[in-house]
């Protein structure tokens, strides 16, 4: 294939992974590593490389249009992304050293179980009670909801932040925005509204991305002809989500969100266990 | 501090990340296109090979080279350009964040956005060791 015809179709597979990350606030990521490893046969690192690039691109072109609709909490995003980012400087080292068929396994295994939780519906957040130490760092907000701004109170951060740490060094790992894992631990175990978790979610992937990034790009992760096409095709898909989002349906946004993780980690794992990486 | 007013400073600091993020992501989005319009022009009809990492690559890892290469019109130092602006943007956030918190006196915050701030430069500029 030449590299006209290549480049071509990898910006359509980003346009796609863009729209699909944005809307589930996963960050495109777990699409853009699968479609370039098992579809166009790239090597994982080249896959990791083009995909954290592409996360960033997508946390920043969304979340520019996220925080002036008032969804995201900038104190409860900072808060939990020194979490992240040690999480991720960890993960992105371990890229150096593990074996890609250990990458991918890892990677089939953490989207199996982030479409395992979400298959399952969230406790109310109406019975939320805040604690002290949540008290203490000012992390309660509101959302614009049709009925006007909606007040909400967040409890259990030090579990939040050891779930966050471990979400850092997935995407570190992974060259992933782990919006999965980063959802699942503001929504179920701080209780932060549903929507809030995943708008403030996007908006911490590209942080705790840049902070792989060095790494990638240290160690030439990052293929400048292969990631270009991704990246731009991410970028009008993700910008396209954005705007769809407050319209959006949350059973919808679920239900596309379990199906397209639960799919691509069966296929990770197949292939990694079969030594196609 | 008044609850009206951090929140009134919260929707500042949430409009200003705003624009820092589009305008980071247009600058990165039209500097990656040029190069990529670049190398296209060159290389349409080569075969790229992506199926093995390349150890020893054609492309800088280090950020004097990837200048270097801009400046010389390398379609790879150009596109490797555009997506060091996309990295600086959410760097550029919490830079901003720090400076937000800093104006509305919340050292708690501070604190923590100087620590995130650290690990990412960290990251950064020891990036490949």
């Amino acid at each position: 294939m030449n590299a006209l015809l290549l480049t071509v179709l990898i910006w359509c597979g980003g346009v796609a992974a863009g729209l699909l990350g944005s809307l589930t606030g996963l960050g495109g990521g777990v699409v853009i590593v699968p479609l370039l490893a098992l579809v166009f046969g790239v090597d994982i690192h080249y896959a990791l490389g083009a995909s954290l690039i592409s996360v960033i691109a997508t946390s920043s072109g969304a979340a520019s249009a996220y925080v002036r609709e008032g969804y995201s909490n900038m104190r409860i995003a900072m808060f939990l992304e020194i979490a992240t980012t040690i999480g991720a400087v960890i993960g992105a080292s371990l890229t150096t050293v593990l074996p890609p068929a250990i990458i991918a396994v890892v990677f089939g295994g953490a989207l199996i179980y982030s479409a395992y939780l979400t298959s399952h519906p969230p406790k109310s957040t109406a019975g939320c009670v805040p604690d002290r130490l949540t008290a203490k760092l000012r992390m309660n907000g509101t959302y614009p909801t049709p009925e006007g701004p909606k007040a909400y109170d967040v409890r259990n951060v030090a579990g939040g932040f050891g779930l966050m740490t471990v979400a850092g060094a997935l995407s570190g790992l992974l060259g992933i925005g782990s919006g999965a894992l980063k959802v699942l631990a503001m929504d179920r175990i701080m209780c932060v509204p549903f929507k809030v978790s995943t708008t403030t979610s996007n908006f911490m992937i590209g942080v705790t991305a840049a902070a792989s990034a060095g790494i990638y790009m240290g160690n030439g992760y990052v293929e400048p002809a292969l990631v270009m096409p991704v990246v731009l095709g991410v970028l009008p898909g993700s910008m396209l989500g954005s705007r769809i989002l407050p319209k959006a349906q949350l059973k919808v946004l679920r239900t596309i969100f379990t199906l397209a993780i639960l799919a691509l980690g069966i296929e990770m794992i197949y292939n990694g266990f079969t030594g196609r990486f | 501090m008044a609850q009206d007013k951090r929140a009134e400073l919260d929707r500042t600091l949430a409009t200003v990340l705003g624009h820092t993020l589009r305008i980071g992501v247009m600058a990165s989005a039209v500097i990656v296109l040029a190069g990529g319009i670049l190398y296209l022009a060159r290389n349409a009809f080569t075969s790229p090979d992506y199926r093995t990492f390349h150890t020893a690559s054609t492309y800088s890892r280090t950020l004097p080279g990837i200048f270097e290469n801009a400046l010389a019109f390398s379609s790879y130092g150009i596109i490797q350009l555009g997506l060091l602006v996309l990295v600086a943007t959410p760097v550029l956030r919490v830079v901003f964040s720090v400076i937000a918190f800093a104006i509305e006196r919340d050292i708690l915050y501070v604190v923590a956005t100087l620590i995130v701030l650290g690990i990412l430069l960290y990251s950064l500029f020891t990036g490949g060791v």
